[in-house]
């Protein structure tokens, strides 16, 4: 009975309790406003008219007409954002089908072979990891234009590829968990290294791969320096730098260039309700590798 | 995610020894199949290997060999020029200041580190609409950074966003945000929290949820309040990740580029040290004075990277 009878004492804890829970929810609220706000407005900016943006209404005015795409289609056609998902899409397909390649094959070769130089081979991946690669860029600018690729969608397909040691070490992470008596029944059955590595590694690095695909498009797809470093030429922009480009021409046309960001923030957007958790554990992962 | 760790450690702890174990000597091998043998790792390691020297390590052991010189990058003649560059680095006052605009992003990184913590510990409770509000706190991490410099050049914008909401609460401000280097600076700062803050608050979201619900339960039947438990409980918990996070935020505070790069160009005080390096090199042709700026960022970092390791010896870090 006694413990039905709320004191003073407890009704003042409930009291804070309900205060606590709802400064929690109004802080969440509030991050929620600063994220969603300046996109919100910027999408809003994208169906507005010309006119519309001239009149002194302000940026968090409604556009008239909710279905005014016309913006849209200035981005694509001035701004040649469909050259630029092109440029973008070619360099993903290569820049991720060789890194998958490139991480499990060092994968596979540090944890299934003992050989001499395993150490220092292991240490040379490991130390590479802690050289940020935005500092060297001044070097690797001159190696790149030696080899001739400046100004070519090769030479960020081959930069992607060669410094992504993140991805390495996720395979290296998963390929230990793959039991070694699968390796040595297939030997058994006389397979050599690279029929091990093809039919029996490979597909079971299905959840890695998948980890590195998701994580290394996204990077991909969002890098502005390395293509902006290494392909001036206007016709081989990729979304980053074309939208950066919209800078000049429609310096002062916000609509125009918040249809061009908000573009390139939808497939973003997509991937990321669809891919939700993979998304959120490919980055835990490629972060603390 | 510290429990997968452990999980794979201890499947490790079985698989390893069978690995290493040397193959059971086959009788009389011949010469050719033991050469085979011994060349194998090799044909895999061929190709990442020689990305791994021609992008990494050939840059690095270039770049400080220019950085003695005075070359522009183009011309065949270059000559010795010893420190003068590294000497020129630390007295001339301009080419010194962008290590004080690290100073903006390295406050701002304290700050999202601080609101990453609350906002993992509070939606590691119990809280409606839970996935909505961490979706919408990571996204930000995923958006293209040009994109998100537009949004907030236009969030800044004279009548833009910013300005617009502080006329609805009734504050009529005619500021040029960008217009003055301090002002400039703490916008662009606070755009990095904005846009970093998701993947630090996943980070320990994911450390939190994995300190198993039973401590929880235990300190809650011993009267724990919520603040002892953050402190006893979870601090512990996600120190690992912690000190990872510190150390990614301080170098990450030396390396800005895009987002200031993007929305002022380095201008009204807001050049970072890799926005001048990229100058220097790219558009003044001063290969030599980039190659020292950007050897002397390398030495930072890996400075910063090892006292880290020095004070937190951390068996996480290194999974090899």
């Amino acid at each position: 009975m006694t413990a039905m009878v709320r004191t003073p004492a407890a009704a003042a804890s409930a009291l804070r309790g309900r205060i606590a829970r709802t400064l929690t929810y109004l802080s969440l609220v509030a991050a929620t406003v600063v994220v969603l706000l300046p996109l919100t407005v910027v999408f809003l900016t994208s169906l507005k008219s010309e006119r519309e943006m001239a009149d002194d209404s302000g940026a968090l005015a409604l556009p008239g007409d909710l279905l005014n795409f016309s913006n849209y289609v200035t981005a694509f056609q001035d701004g040649r954002m469909l050259m630029a998902f092109g440029n973008t899409a070619f360099i993903l397909l290569f820049a991720i089908t060789g890194t998958v390649v490139i991480g499990s094959m060092a994968a596979y070769a540090i944890d299934r072979f003992t050989f001499r130089l395993r150490k220092p081979v292991l240490a040379l991946f490991l130390v590479a990891t802690l050289v940020p690669g935005v500092t060297t860029q001044v070097a690797t600018f001159q190696i790149v234009n030696s080899m001739g690729m400046f100004d070519s969608r090769w030479a960020p397909i081959l930069l992607y590829m060669g410094t992504d040691i993140v991805s390495i070490y996720i395979f290296l992470q998963f390929i230990r968990s793959i039991p070694v008596s699968l390796d040595e029944a297939a030997r058994l059955d006389g397979a050599g290294a690279f029929t091990i590595y093809r039919k029996i590694i490979f597909p079971l690095l299905k959840p890695a791969i998948a980890t590195v695909v998701i994580v290394k498009g996204i990077t991909v797809y969002n890098d502005f320096y390395i293509p902006f470093l290494y392909m001036p030429s206007e016709d081989l922009g990729v979304i980053s730098t074309s939208l950066f480009r919209f800078k000049g021409p429609f310096g002062a046309h916000w609509e125009v260039i918040s249809a061009g960001a908000v573009l390139v923030i939808l497939p973003t957007l997509l991937v990321f309700l669809f891919l939700q958790r993979y998304i959120y554990n490919g980055f835990m992962r490629g972060a603390t590798k | 995610m510290a429990h997968t760790t452990h999980r794979t450690h201890a499947k490790e702890k079985v698989a390893r020894p069978a690995a290493a174990a040397p193959p059971p000597p086959r009788p009389a091998a011949p010469r050719a199949v033991r050469a085979r043998k011994l060349l194998t790792p090799w044909l895999f390691l061929a190709a990442p290997l020689a990305l791994l020297i021609v992008f990494t390590y050939a840059p690095v052991a270039n770049m400080v060999a220019y950085s003695f010189t005075d070359w522009d990058g183009v011309s065949p003649e270059l000559s010795w020029t010893g420190f003068g560059n590294y000497v020129d680095i630390f007295t001339r006052a301009e080419l010194f200041q962008v290590f004080l605009v690290s100073g903006y992003y390295l406050a701002a990184s304290a700050v999202q580190i601080g609101l990453a913590l609350y906002f993992a510990t509070v939606l590691s409770f119990n809280v409606r609409f839970r996935s909505f509000f961490k979706g919408v706190i990571f996204f930000p991490y995923l958006i293209n950074g040009v994109a998100i410099g537009f949004v907030f050049l236009y969030f800044f914008q004279d009548g833009g966003t910013l300005d617009s909401v502080l006329g609805l609460l009734g504050y009529e401000s005619d500021r040029a945000w960008l217009g003055t280097s301090a002002s400039a600076n703490v916008s662009l700062a606070g755009v990095s929290i904005w846009r970093h803050l998701g993947l630090n608050f996943v980070l320990f979201l994911g450390a939190i949820q994995s300190i198993p619900g039973e401590l929880y339960e235990a300190a809650e039947l011993d009267g724990a309040s919520r603040r002892q438990q953050f402190r006893y409980i979870i601090a512990p918990g996600i120190r690992p990740v912690l000190s990872l996070t510190v150390i990614l935020s301080i170098s990450g505070s030396l390396a800005v580029f895009e987002i200031p790069y993007i929305m002022t160009g380095g201008a009204t005080g807001t050049e970072t040290f890799v926005i001048q390096t990229v100058k220097l090199a790219f558009q003044f042709n001063k290969t030599g004075l980039a190659s020292a700026a950007a050897v002397v960022l390398l030495l930072i970092i890996l400075a910063v990277t090892w006292v880290q390791r020095r004070l937190v010896p951390d068996d996480k870090v290194d999974l090899v």
